[in-house]
């Protein structure tokens, strides 16, 4: 399977994985009932997502929505879009002060997970059993858990590089203190 | 023989080799330095095998390791002594399609487990690979990379700690009965049983067992005083130590230290006794792989490659 039919084929399942939780309810407060047994985890780490630009509505009530594909030059121009450029652009994703599914669905940035699992739906169940990404706190108790966008930024999501820590010392390097 | 491998806190030189020699034996030949004789702890020298000892004994010995750890490194310690929880067997899992060896979890592991800085102990160590080179035989391997960022173009890597065997040749290599596999599968050390002989780090296949050939140097604000008997608690020089899943945080219920600070979250850890904990979901659902398999070493710690680089999602 090349990315393309992949990427269609995912779509396909996830669309019908995510239609029924969502539309029941996934704007209540906390883990809903469809939720928990979607295996949404409980807790999050979110990352606060850029303070100056929320929410959204502050300028964008005063002037309508223009989806033409182009740079972006009057504001985010700290933007770089580098993720599947071809099949999606800025309002596939945003809705005023929501996230857009596929499927019409608004869901709020801290829901944000929905939106990655429609095209990366293997991710997304590994996640969810807690083997993509991270989890802190108990192996045999609660656990905290990342976003997705705490570790890829939705618009250039390839995770960023490090700088490594100090290699260890050779042995020559080491120093006994025969003490 | 007289080779006197380390001192104790309290002055006094002991040699735990005369001790394998028969109590009688060994006590006549055993070297008190005069000064010291009036300050001689005989209950140190004559500590019985932990797994021996009675809830009573047990936390008499604590008592006075507590104490003489506070002399030593001038900060209370805490020494737990938490069992195995029955019905767990621990495991771990490693995800080679993530980790770019940043080494985050190295010094993790040397600030939650009391390693030395000077000289230095590292209990993990991440190995880089050339993409498409025999790998596996972790010989072909450099672990002095030092780029000025990771991950780099064409190698992965790959870091190696106890393997914690279900059949562990360090167990079997020890004469004085100081390293042993717990119910829970950790494989301990007792710093005061050990002679210091190294024949288990000869015996292990991975490398991962290391030696204080001096007085562990540690910072005073650096050292974590929750520290487990069998784990972190300060070491003496003289003694073998590696990496024990955390036992003082995993017995508690806790990820290992290297599991939080892991930034792509490679690294797993769970219960494999429970088919619903991740370390099962990714030895069921992942291609899995133990170092030297051939060796009938059967190690607790699985890499795995959650992705094939063929596929988009
Ligand atoms: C400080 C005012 C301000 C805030 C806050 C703001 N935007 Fe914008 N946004 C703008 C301006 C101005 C443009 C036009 C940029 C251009 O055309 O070069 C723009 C353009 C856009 C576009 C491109 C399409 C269009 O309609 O021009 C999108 C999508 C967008 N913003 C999304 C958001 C989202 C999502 C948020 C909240 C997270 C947000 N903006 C917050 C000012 C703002
Ligand atoms: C793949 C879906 C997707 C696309 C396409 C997308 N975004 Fe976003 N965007 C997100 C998500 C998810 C967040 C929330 C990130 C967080 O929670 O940290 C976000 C956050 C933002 C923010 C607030 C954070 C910031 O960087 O200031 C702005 C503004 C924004 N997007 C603008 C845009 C613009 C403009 C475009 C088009 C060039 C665009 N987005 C395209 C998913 C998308
Ligand atoms: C419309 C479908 C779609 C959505 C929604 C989507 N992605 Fe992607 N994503 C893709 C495709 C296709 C690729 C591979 C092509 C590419 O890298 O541009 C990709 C690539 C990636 C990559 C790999 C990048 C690399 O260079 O290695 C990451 C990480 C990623 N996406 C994360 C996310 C996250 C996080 C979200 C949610 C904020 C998300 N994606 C939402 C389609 C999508
Ligand atoms: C703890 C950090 C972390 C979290 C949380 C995380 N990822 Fe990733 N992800 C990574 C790393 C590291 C990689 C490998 C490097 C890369 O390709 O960017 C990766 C790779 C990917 C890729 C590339 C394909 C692959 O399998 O290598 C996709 C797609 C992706 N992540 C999507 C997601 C989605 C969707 C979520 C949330 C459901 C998510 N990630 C949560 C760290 C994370």
């Amino acid at each position: 399977m090349n990315r393309g039919n992949a990427f269609i084929f995912t779509l396909a399942i996830t669309g019908l994985f995510f239609i029924l939780p969502l539309l029941s309810g996934a704007d209540m407060k906390g883990k809903t009932k469809e939720e928990q047994k979607d295996g949404i985890p409980k807790f999050f780490i979110p990352k606060a997502p850029a303070s100056e630009n929320f929410p959204c509505s502050k300028c964008h009530n005063y002037k309508p929505a223009d989806k033409s594909k182009r740079k972006l030059v009057l504001y985010h121009t700290d933007i770089v879009f580098k993720h599947a450029g071809e099949q999606q652009w800025c309002y596939d994703c945003h809705d005023g002060d929501k996230l857009r599914l596929q499927n019409g669905q608004l869901v709020g940035f801290e829901k944000s997970y929905y939106l990655c699992g429609q095209c990366h739906g293997t991710v997304f169940r590994d996640w969810k059993a807690g083997i993509h990404g991270k989890r802190t706190g108990m192996w045999n108790g609660e656990k905290l858990y990342r976003l997705c966008v705490s570790c890829h930024d939705p618009h250039q999501p390839r995770f960023k590089p490090l700088e490594p820590k100090q290699r260890p010392m050779k042995p020559q390097e080491i120093k006994l203190d025969r003490g | 023989m007289s080779k006197k491998i380390r001192s104790n806190p309290l002055g006094i030189e002991l040699n735990r080799r005369t001790f394998l020699k028969g109590a009688a034996a060994g006590l006549a030949a055993t070297v008190v330095r005069p000064a010291a004789a009036g300050a001689f702890n005989w209950d140190s020298f004559l500590q019985k095998h932990f797994r021996e000892m009675n809830d009573a004994e047990i936390k008499k010995v604590i008592g006075r390791l507590e104490k003489e750890a506070a002399v030593e490194w001038k900060k209370n310690i805490h020494i737990g002594t938490a069992k195995a929880m029955p019905g767990v067997k621990f495991g771990y899992g490693l995800d080679l399609s993530r980790c770019i060896g940043c080494r985050r979890c190295v010094y993790a592991c040397v600030d939650e487990n009391n390693q030395s800085r000077t000289p230095q102990v590292h209990w993990i160590t991440v190995l880089r690979f050339k993409k498409g080179e025999k790998w596996i035989d972790l010989e072909n391997s450099e672990k002095y990379y030092s780029p000025k960022q990771v991950p780099e173009k064409d190698f992965f890597y790959m870091p190696v700690q106890c393997q914690q065997c279900e059949n562990p040749p360090c167990v079997k290599a020890c004469p004085t009965q100081a390293t042993w596999k717990e119910p829970d599968g950790i494989v301990v050390i007792d710093y005061n049983w050990c002679i210091g002989c190294r024949y288990c780090m000869a015996a292990c296949p991975y490398g991962a067992r290391r030696f204080n050939w001096a007085k562990p140097n540690i910072p005073a604000d650096e050292i974590n005083p929750e520290t487990h008997y069998l784990g972190n608690r300060p070491r003496y020089k003289g003694v073998v130590e590696k990496c024990t899943f955390c036992i003082q945080r995993t017995r508690a219920g806790k990820y290992p230290a290297c599991v939080e600070v892991c930034p792509v979250g490679a690294r797993k850890f769970g219960n494999l006794l429970d088919p619903k904990s991740e370390i099962r979901y990714l030895i069921e659902n992942k291609r899995v792989f133990r170092l030297k398999e051939d060796m009938n070493t059967n190690p607790k710690f699985y890499y795995f490659f959650a992705t094939n680089i063929t596929q988009a999602d």
